[in-house]
């Protein structure tokens, strides 16, 4: 076990120098001319201005020199600068990280919590209309484009209904709260500022649905399949049989044991989360890193989209190592290969 | 069986394998694949066309309403098909070629490069894929041939995974064993006794898979990195959608489509799972 986890975390590294090689190279198989999105348009003509936006951001050198360059550049945590920001992508996507944290913990709540709510339902009314109605719905998350379920349930809920506030972390009058973590609803418990954290919590309702909805469908198929092995075993015959409440059966005798399972499959969960959020935080302009990878992709700024790439792959890489270390843990009879 | 069952029970009897949603999967696909093939033959308009008022909300002469320039977004929406599922079929097609080859040699010569490829396969898919696809997509540049070659670069590893694994486990068979002692050359052996035997998840796999694609694609054309203006695809019309927020009813179609067909796919290939695979029933 122990040499599992440790093979797994010495892989790490040599994933991540694989990861920062594609995603290098691959910026610079481009077709277009890096140069066009620093040097206006106009300016393309002018031999000295190509020139020196040239060397003042390294395209004169070699590639493998770049290659050199840009390694070094990560070791000490520096990702390059944005073409569309002027600033350290390192920095950009540090100031937007908090927006996406809120956003994918509070997904991952309304995930997990609806998910196992859904899979404890579907598997105490096996086969009838709830189970069927049940599993429907976590399909139809991991089915519907989340850009468009925003879409649609943001105009439903916003503009028809009146229920929930707009898109945004805060209406357009308030002050964000003052800095602490950079999450909004943290922040304002904090400042003790109930209004604030109100709003925000408005505001993240339906992001936070959207995007947990995506992983509910994984979650509560899990928790189904589980509860159904466990609901036939003799300690919930014995339960049944002292004559405890079907709640109490539920929850406390059957629900604890089938949760074991679905407690790995939450770093999965969290893997698929960071993909959704690109897209998500597109439809709600929720400012966080996935705004700014669209933003990014959107103006054809590689050293932006190759930050968020690479910081996007590192999150992907040790969410799958918890669940697979957990998933270890959790289950020693399976043995690891 | 009991007599009260109708001649029609006693002669015929639905087979195990024909569950409700392989019906319902390939109903779905089956529709969406003939409005892909024959739209252009009874299309109510043209899908460029400006036919009517801008922004004009559903009604009975257009169903959908009308988008920004006045274009029926019904017809847009059903056009669609001929460019979601094309491409859709050329990135699966393209994924599984080159994942399953890679994926066979692989498990088949192992050794260095085997292990090689494996490693190519443990790094792409390090990468969240929707990340990973826009950075491909925007580093070759926008449009449909680039966003399909990106969505192959992300999905290959999968097939390559599942293809290694397959043939890793029929490579020590019986028959391979035989057919060894036989005399019969590597090829033959790779291609006749393992292959053949090998295609089941795949296929399984890659029908799952397409509705997947068909989302991936449509969310890089949301972005803006896939089907460029006016071409009439999913993706591009939801994202219209979101600039003409109060008209809900522009990406109203497109969503509905790209839906259907994903949970079509998910049908089918879960139906053919239990119909091909019968260890899972």
């Amino acid at each position: 076990m122990q040499q599992y986890i440790l093979r797994r975390l010495l892989m790490m590294p040599l994933l991540l120098l694989g990861v920062v090689t594609v995603a290098f190279f691959l910026s610079h198989v481009t077709k277009g001319d890096p140069l066009s999105s620093v040097v206006s348009e106009r300016q393309m003509n002018n031999k000295v201005v190509v020139e020196a936006a040239r060397k003042r951001w390294g395209l004169d050198r070699s590639l493998p020199d770049q290659y050199r360059i840009y390694l070094g550049n990560l070791v000490t945590g520096d990702l390059g600068t944005s073409f569309r920001t002027k600033r350290g992508v390192g920095e950009d996507i540090a100031d937007r990280l908090p927006a996406t944290l809120e956003l994918v913990v509070a997904a991952m709540i309304v995930g997990t919590g609806c998910g196992i709510g859904l899979g404890v339902l579907a598997a105490h009314k096996r086969n009838e209309a709830a189970d069927h109605g049940a599993r429907f719905f976590a399909l139809i998350g991991s089915s519907i484009p989340v850009f468009w379920s925003g879409l649609i349930l943001l105009y439903l809920f916003s503009v028809q209904l009146g229920w929930l506030p707009g898109a945004g972390r805060l209406d357009a009058r308030t002050a964000a709260p003052p800095f602490v973590t950079g999450m909004f609803t943290v922040d304002a418990l904090i400042a003790g500022d109930l209004q604030t954290f109100l709003q925000a919590l408005g505001h993240l309702i339906l992001p936070a649905f959207v995007l947990g909805w995506a992983v509910m469908g994984i979650i509560s198929r899990l928790v189904r399949a589980s509860m159904l092995d466990v609901l036939n075993q003799d300690y919930v015959l014995t339960a049944r049989a002292k004559g405890a409440a079907e709640l109490r059966v539920l929850l406390h005798h059957a629900l604890r044991n089938a949760l074991i399972p679905t407690l790995t499959i939450i770093g999965y969960s969290f893997a698929y989360l960071i993909t959704g959020a690109v897209l998500t935080e597109a439809i709600f302009s929720w400012p966080g890193i996935g705004s700014y990878a669209v933003e990014s992709a959107r103006a054809l700024d590689y050293p932006a989209i190759v930050g968020v790439t690479i910081i996007g792959a590192l999150a992907f890489l040790l969410a799958n190592l918890v669940t697979d270390v957990a998933y270890a843990l959790a289950n020693p009879k399976i043995k690891l290969g | 069986m009991a007599a009260s069952d109708g001649i029609l029970a006693r002669t015929w009897r639905r087979p195990q394998w024909l569950t409700l949603p392989l019906i319902v999967g390939a109903a779905v696909v089956a529709f969406w694949v003939l409005v892909a093939l024959t739209f252009h033959l009874w299309a109510p308009y043209d899908p460029l066309d400006m036919v009517a008022r801008r922004l004009q909300p559903p009604s009975l002469a257009h169903w959908l309403g009308t988008d920004a320039l006045g274009r029926d977004v019904l017809t847009r929406t059903l056009a669609g098909a001929r460019h979601s599922l094309p491409i859709a079929l050329v990135v699966v097609a393209s994924a599984v070629a080159a994942g399953s080859f890679l994926g066979a040699l692989s498990g088949f010569f192992g050794g260095l490069f085997g292990a090689a490829i494996m490693r190519l396969v443990d790094i792409t898919l390090s990468f969240p894929p929707v990340l990973l696809a826009m950075a491909v997509a925007a580093s070759l540049g926008p449009g449909l041939k680039n966003a399909a070659i990106a969505m192959v670069i992300v999905w290959w590893p999968v097939y390559a995974r599942l293809m290694r694994a397959q043939v890793l486990e029929v490579k020590e068979r019986e028959h391979v064993e035989a057919a060894v002692a036989c005399g019969a050359s590597r090829t033959r052996l790779l291609v006749v006794h393992i292959l053949s035997l090998c295609w089941t998840p795949v296929m399984i796999n890659a029908t799952m898979d397409f509705g997947q694609v068909v989302l991936l694609a449509a969310s890089l054309s949301f972005i803006g990195l896939g089907a460029t203006p006016p071409t009439p695809e999913w993706g591009s019309m939801i994202s219209d959608g979101a600039t003409h927020f109060y008209s809900w009813w522009i990406a109203f179609g497109p969503g509905m489509a790209i839906l259907a067909v994903v949970l079509g796919f998910n049908f089918l290939g879960d139906g053919l799972r239990d119909m091909l695979d019968p260890r899972t029933v």
